[in-house]
């Protein structure tokens, strides 16, 4: 500073001498001017350096001599940091064996401030770096004061600081930094990172998707995911589907399955050769994905953008997306039942649960699967289906009058029920279970109309409970309609905080506020937050789609908002003598055939089929398509066994229009076609 | 004949297939192919490569994800008669890259990269990649065949 102070004094003189020489100049050629009026505007001359060729070459030689002088000055002056860096490293070596994370520590600092900060305060930053990664509490905002306080000092220099001796200062820089790298690396790393451009809160679908919409649209992204599970980012549709259908003994431990083309793959989105280690996670040269698994964040600082892990580690970051998906919902009365029942029931939706489920299925008699919707569905009809080799009992209960009673329209959910049934399921509909009970190594359910159902074995899919922990630190909304974290059409929970997945409830531009639990969903709301966090700023608009299977004949793709309790209307296709599907020839009680003629085919059938049941309705609801609506508009659609039709019915939920005639907007969709 | 039954607030409809032999007069709204809410494909309507395109499955974002951007940029805006010619280095290190990770990017043949670049260009509807995921995008295509079949196995 004083030096700087010095040399301006030096130059006093010469800028006296040189104003002037300039005010003679001007003299003169004002009186230049004066002759010649009228061709020079009284403004101008004003603004214009009226000093003609002599003032101009004054004031670069002024300029001139101000850089060489900071010039010299910088170079005096790095050179002494030069010398006090390589004593400070000489002695942080010799402290590595005492804190190998703090030093690390350092080494980030040192890379954040190389790039944030102007040449001079790097230096200067570099032994306060040292001595504060000492300190046991977060060192990053220390470190971060400390620079930002350095950038204090050196301000007045930096207009005189240009090319030459940033250079000089940014040759330093990197030998500093790849010294620490090396340093870094030297030693079997524990170290974490304590900053993470991009922090995922959750490893499933939705974050994996965000993980991978980062790396796309900004290249070199450092993705940090947490999770509290031992597995990397896996897709859970198969847990309940596929992987029951699989041949391979081995398939709990590959969790390879077989796709609807033929191809087989694991549940894991990519093997573990795609991610990086969360070590490798700062110095990695293109960035990459890294999962911190069995490591849960139990707090969450908003305003010091950072996050504390069970262990006590901190990691601040620049965006975050929660993405922590659910809990599976227990029944009360299970949690009130006691260790031997519990012990005895499996809430499923992790691979471990699975692995579990596969295991007990196989050694006992009879199990019970409680819920009618999607997964307790699915579930018991892989059960099953197991249960014609291994002769095991499978229940299902559930309060409702049929299967997927609350997205189904009645007639249908009948229809699906009965199809359950020829799965080889045992279905109790309204059933609301009173109490379970632990007698004889067997369980007990009592239901509420008195019924008694003996079983070994109980699965609970009654529905996902939010995992809205963080809440409560973060300062969050969580909706109380919905459950989740709320957030906006663009899913923001806050600054730099956005939510994506099962645990999101979300504005939807088209349908409203909602909260959703599809893969689908997982993915395509993972993937938008992924495009926000790297400054997409677009809402939620690509409309989800879900599917599930019961069966052979039961497969179905879903959009929108599909609520049995709004007024539906489904066109279907009239069966005929040619496209009637095999098991569909017991029910089929159309005009088009004699009755007589549906017994002879029924009875030369040799399919695995329960005799028929007395059902009301003789319609075969083969294929077709199922509107549903809110105030005559379209707001869900379901194609019933008509596949690849997805983009039609999404862009009719998009139009958001009212039509007359729904069976003309049946036609679109082409059913009778394969 | 087009049969038509109401059970309480659902209306369940009947068709044979000349029902619906005539054109539906059912009107949908105009697309605006610029909109920027969509889903956009492979080239965006700037003439931009979209890097999130489902289509590409996890090629521009894994650990090659670098060089595969380099070289497909280069494909993509190369003006050559024979498009792409020079940018065989750039093909190189993409494929130099994809033999550190065989997992990851399975080596059939050595046409690999190119066949994924020029597929790609095509807006393939199908995943053309084999890391790609088929029940993870929300490409219409792949959702749409991902149900009932798997089953039929």
């Amino acid at each position: 500073m004083l030096k700087c102070r010095t040399v301006w004094r030096k130059l006093a003189p010469l800028a006296r001498a040189s104003s002037t020489l300039c005010r003679q100049n001007v003299r003169r050629t004002g009186l230049h001017n004066v002759r010649v009026p009228g061709h020079v505007p009284a403004a101008h001359m004003a603004t214009r350096p009226t000093g003609g060729g002599g003032g101009t070459q004054l004031y670069v030689l002024v300029f001139g001599a101000a850089c060489v002088g900071g010039g010299v000055y910088v170079y005096r002056h790095l050179k002494e940091d030069r010398q006090r860096y390589d004593e400070r490293i000489a002695s942080i070596a010799s402290w590595q064996h005492q804190s190998a994370k703090q030093e690390t520590t350092s080494v980030q600092k040192e890379t954040l401030a190389t790039d944030a900060i102007e040449t001079e305060a790097v230096p200067e930053s570099e032994p306060q770096a040292a001595p504060s990664s000492e300190e046991p509490s977060p060192p990053v905002p220390d470190g971060e004061t400390a620079a930002s306080s350095e950038t204090t000092d050196p301000l007045p220099d930096e207009p005189v600081l240009e090319s030459v001796p940033e250079e000089a200062a940014e040759s330093l820089a990197e030998p500093r930094v790849e010294e620490a790298a090396g340093l870094d690396t030297a030693q079997p790393s524990l170290t974490l990172p304590s900053h993470a451009p991009y922090l995922l809160i959750g490893g499933g679908t939705a974050s994996f998707a965000a993980a991978r919409s980062i790396r796309a649209r900004d290249p070199g992204a450092r993705v940090l995911i947490v999770t509290d599970e031992p597995d990397l980012p896996y897709m859970r549709p198969p847990l309940s589907k596929e992987l029951w259908f699989s041949d391979d003994p081995a398939v709990t431990d590959s969790l390879r399955f077989k796709q609807w083309n033929g191809k087989e793959r694991s549940i894991y989105f990519q093997p573990p050769s795609f991610y990086i280690t969360p070590e490798e996670l700062s110095n990695a040269e293109n960035g990459g994905v890294a999962v911190l698994t069995r490591k849960k964040v139990v707090h969450m600082d908003v305003r010091g953008n950072k996050v504390k892990l069970d262990d006590d580690t901190e990691i601040s970051y620049d965006k975050c997306l929660i993405a922590t998906g659910g809990v599976p919902r227990n029944l009360q009365v299970i949690d009130r039942a006691g260790e031997e029942v519990q012990k005895r029931t499996t809430l499923f939706r992790k691979i471990d649960d699975f692995r579990s489920l596969d295991k007990v299925s196989r050694n006992i008699k009879s199990i019970t699967v409680i819920g009618g919707g999607f997964l307790g569905s699915e579930l018991a009809c892989a059960l099953g289906r197991r249960s014609h080799d291994s002769g095991l009992e499978v229940i299902q209960m559930f309060p409702e009058k049929g299967n997927m009673g609350k997205v189904l329209p009645e007639y249908l959910s009948n229809w699906t029920t009965d199809k359950v049934k020829t799965e080889g399921v045992k279905v109790i509909s309204e059933a609301l279970v009173k109490s379970v009970t632990c007698k004889d190594d067997q369980l007990e359910i009592k239901l509420k109309d008195g019924r008694l159902v003996k079983t070994d074995h109980i699965v609970a899919a009654v529905g996902l409970e939010p995992n809205v922990d963080l809440a409560k630190s973060a300062g969050l909304e969580v909706d109380s309609d919905f459950g989740g974290y709320r957030v906006n059409a663009e899913l923001q929970a806050r600054s730099n905080i956005w939510v994506a997945g099962d645990a999101a409830c979300f504005y939807d531009i088209r349908l409203g506020r909602r909260r959703v639990e599809h893969h689908d969903h997982a993915v395509v709301s993972g993937r938008l937050a992924g495009e926000n966090m790297t400054g997409a700023n677009k809402p939620y608009w690509h409309q989800s789609m879900f599917w599930s299977d019961l069966g052979p004949d039961v497969g179905y793709e879903a959009i929108g908002l599909v609520d049995s309790s709004l007024p539906t209307v489904g066109v279907f296709a009239k069966a005929t003598a040619k496209d009637t599907p095999k098991a569909a020839t017991e029910k089929s009680g159309t005009g088009i055939r004699s009755e007589s003629e549906t017994e002879d085919v029924a009875s030369s059938v040799v399919a695995a089929s329960t005799p028929a049941p007395a059902v009301t309705h003789k319609d075969d609801y083969g294929k077709g398509v199922i509107f549903y609506l809110r105030d005559k508009v379209v707001v869900g659609i379901i194609l019933w066994n008509v596949f690849n039709r997805m983009p039609i019915a999404r862009k009719i939920i998009k139009d958001g229009e009212e039509h007359a005639d729904l069976n003309e907007v049946a036609k679109l969709f082409n059913i009778h076609e394969d | 004949m087009t049969t038509v039954r109401e059970e309480g607030k659902d209306k369940i409809i009947f068709v044979t297939k000349e029902d619906h032999a005539t054109p539906s007069n059912a009107e949908l709204v105009e697309e605006d192919p610029d909109d920027p809410y969509e889903e956009q494909g492979l080239i965006l309507p700037s003439g931009e490569i979209n890097w999130n395109c489902p289509c590409l499955g996890g090629m521009a974002s894994g650990p090659c994800g670098t060089e595969f951007k380099e070289a497909f940029s280069c494909f993509h805006y190369s003006k050559e008669e024979l498009k792409g010619s020079e940018c065989l280095d750039q093909f190189k290190a993409m494929q130099e890259c994809m033999q550190r990770y065989p997992e990851l990017y399975p080596q059939e043949d050595d046409e690999v990269p190119e066949e994924n670049a020029s597929k790609a260009e095509q807006t393939s509807e199908e995943a053309s990649d084999s890391a790609a995921d088929s029940k993870s995008t929300s490409d219409p295509v792949q959702e749409s065949n991902s149900t009932g079949s798997s089953v039929e196995s």
